[in-house]
């Protein structure tokens, strides 16, 4: 049984259709991440599903109950929102027992539950301070631990770590994930930043314009994504593009680029091919291969390199190719120079190709 | 040369305290306080002689001999018309209008406000429009239509029917300064606490009231100088027994019979400024906090 179920969902703002026709199922249990740039509609469907802005048509089902016209708080769900939003005149015990006491909660069961997702989140020492006297960290586990003590069947996450520096976003990142592991608990979790999308998700739901684009494992929709858009969006430094023609005849496909010719032995076709078509050639930057391995490639090419970017952990080098500067991840000791002649190998196993006009992958 | 002629700089910039700049700035205050201090300090010495002494001619002259008479007599004896009670009965007047009118339209103000700014509902901006645009129509305008109105309700001369008038128009000014402040306060604060299952009710006591402190004082303050210092609506819908404090200030300086008494004049002004200088006194830090975040923002 799935634990969220979203049915044909709609919603328009007077003239704008913000969500259309939106269909998601979530399994219990399941790590589900909403991924987008802003506007895309990831943080109302999150409302929606809160039941705080109302739907204008479809479904929401939780835990196998119709909850479309329910409040907030029958809902079975805890959330955590991107700037805290603690009780500022409340303590830390006050902001976890809120939701309990307008439960009407007897008082011995309030403090055996604030007692244990502080426990949980190691925020005991914090429980008699007010949120003013906490760090953003302490905030956003605060926070969590309000949706903790609900014992929820769903935790909705708006964009959570935004507001943390680099450093404390990674630690946190990682002990959500542990808490995932913990508590076992379906949690929806809203963000625009891809590696906190790849690293905590089960799947991710990319979407644009209200729309679901793509909804899949992160190494799949890193590896294969389902269009242009979704690989462009993926991956940082994102994907290098090459408008050009695919020839396909039986036995023999090839992409015709600029100026290169890439023999497609070994790309998986989502449908078989045949005949001639414009379409667009993606490659990812840390799958194009240099130096020895290029050499085994389906293609390989001398190129001049033009800019280079070290990073530490590998090197971005700029280098001109099928008449346009693409980009090439190379290791993170290289001591390339621009005007240096770099050898590339380009492989067809681990490209994608997009139809030219719908954009999506052939 | 010795080593301490030449002293490098280091530390804090050493500050002129006779700077061109610090001399313009302090003249100009200095003045500009004389400007609203000399007539209060005029007000409160002539209050403090007797008639003989005020008839010498030395305004700015600080008492010979200082006598509270004229206080006494401007609270308790003074003559306006028939009635020789002073302006007692205009100020206790004044308190039962003052107190139910700032507790009721700033009760009812600050509902407006947090419903608007948090609980839209369809056709939520027009009315809030609406009630805005009030604020602007002259009271002029509205004086007649409101005599018939308090009359068709049998409110007309009595104290609740002043009380209505001046909880009406309170609202637009409140209700904006309401909004504006509860719409500072963040959305997702208040998505938390509907999540947290607290209702209308509860999220505008619990949440939102606790929050709301500096901009109640500033519309405590608002009102009660407000409805203190009106004249308009005390004189018209009211009848001499219920005249407010300021009516009957005005009838016991400008009544003609006899000898023109400055010290009790100024004395019976000095009262009835006294309630609206009080409370500017005790609430002046909060004041200038809330109407700054009444009003940055919205």
């Amino acid at each position: 049984m799935s634990s969220v179920s979203i049915r044909n969902l709609d919603l328009s703002f007077g003239a704008v259709d913000v969500l259309k026709n939106l269909n998601l199922e979530i399994a219990e249990g399941e790590f589900l991440v909403l991924l987008g740039s802003s506007g895309c509609g990831k943080s109302t469907l999150l409302n929606c599903i809160a039941g705080l802005i109302d739907v204008s048509g479809g479904q929401i089902h939780i835990s196998g109950r119709n909850v479309t016209w329910e409040e907030p708080s029958d809902r079975g769900i805890g959330m955590v929102f991107q700037s805290y939003a603690l009780y500022p005149q409340m303590t830390v015990e006050g902001n976890l027992s809120f939701g309990l006491k307008n439960q009407r909660m007897p008082k011995d069961q309030i403090a055996q539950r604030v007692a244990r997702a502080a426990e949980i989140l190691q925020i005991e020492p914090l429980l008699k301070r007010k949120p003013g006297a906490l760090s953003g960290g302490q905030r956003q586990r605060v926070a969590i631990g309000r949706a903790l003590v609900r014992e929820a069947d769903v935790f909705l996450f708006d964009e959570p770590l935004s507001n943390l520096d680099a450093k404390l976003r990674t630690d946190l990142r990682v002990e959500l994930k542990a808490l995932h592991k913990q508590l076992k608990n379906t949690m929806i979790y809203v963000t625009h930043d891809q590696v906190e999308a790849m690293t905590l998700a089960d799947r991710i739901a990319i979407m644009r314009d209200g729309k679901i684009q793509q909804l899949d494992t992160p190494s799949v929709i890193y590896g294969k994504p389902r269009n242009k858009y979704v690989a462009d969006f993926i991956g940082s430094p994102s994907m290098n593009f090459f408008e050009g023609d695919l020839s396909a005849e039986a036995g023999s496909c090839v992409f015709e680029g600029p100026d290169f010719t890439l023999p497609l032995t070994s790309y998986e076709f989502e449908t078989p091919q045949i005949g001639r078509r414009k379409a667009w050639l993606g490659l990812r930057p840390e799958h194009i291969v240099t130096g020895e391995a290029a050499a085994a490639a389906d293609l390989s090419a001398d190129t001049i390199v033009d800019i280079v970017e070290p990073m530490g952990s590998d090197t971005l080098v700029w280098v001109n190719f099928g008449g346009k500067p693409i980009r090439v991840r190379t290791d993170g000791q290289s001591d390339l120079e621009p005007g240096d002649t770099l050898r590339i190998g380009l492989q067809s196993a681990r490209a994608s190709i997009f139809d030219h006009q719908s954009e999506d992958r052939l | 040369m010795t080593d301490q002629s030449v002293i490098e700089p280091s530390g804090s910039k050493p500050s002129k305290r006779f700077s061109r700049g610090n001399i313009i700035l302090y003249g100009t205050l200095i003045v500009v306080s004389m400007y609203y201090l000399l007539p209060l300090y005029v007000m409160i010495v002539t209050s403090l002689k007797g008639m003989p002494e005020i008839r010498l001619g030395n305004v700015f002259a600080p008492p010979i001999e200082i006598t509270f008479e004229p206080w006494v007599r401007a609270w308790a004896e003074a003559c306006t018309g028939i009635n020789c009670d002073g302006l007692s009965r205009g100020f206790w007047n004044s308190v039962n209008i003052l107190i139910p009118s700032v507790v009721l339209s700033i009760a009812i103000a600050s509902v407006n406000g947090y419903a608007l700014a948090h609980w839209k509902f369809k056709g939520s901006e027009t009315f809030f429009t609406i009630l805005i645009i009030g604020a602007f129509i002259p009271y002029q305008t509205m004086l007649y239509p409101i005599v018939i109105l308090l009359r068709e309700i049998g409110l007309m001369g009595d104290l609740a029917g002043l009380v209505l008038v001046h909880t009406v128009f309170g609202m637009p000014i409140l209700t904006l300064l309401f909004r504006n402040y509860f719409t500072s306060i963040p959305e997702e604060l208040f998505k938390a606490a509907r999540v947290d299952g607290a209702g209308f009710w509860g999220i505008y006591f619990r949440i939102m009231l606790p929050m709301a402190l500096p901009i109640f004082v500033v519309a405590i303050i608002l009102q009660v100088t407000g409805i203190w210092n009106d004249f308009l609506f005390g004189v018209i819908y009211t009848k001499p027994e219920t005249y407010p404090m300021t009516v009957q200030l005005n009838n016991i300086v400008n009544s003609v019979q006899g000898v023109k008494e400055y010290n009790v004049n100024m004395a019976a002004t000095l009262l009835t400024g006294l309630v609206p200088l009080i409370i500017y006194f005790i609430s002046g830090k909060l004041f200038v906090r809330g109407i700054a975040a009444g009003a940055v923002k919205g």
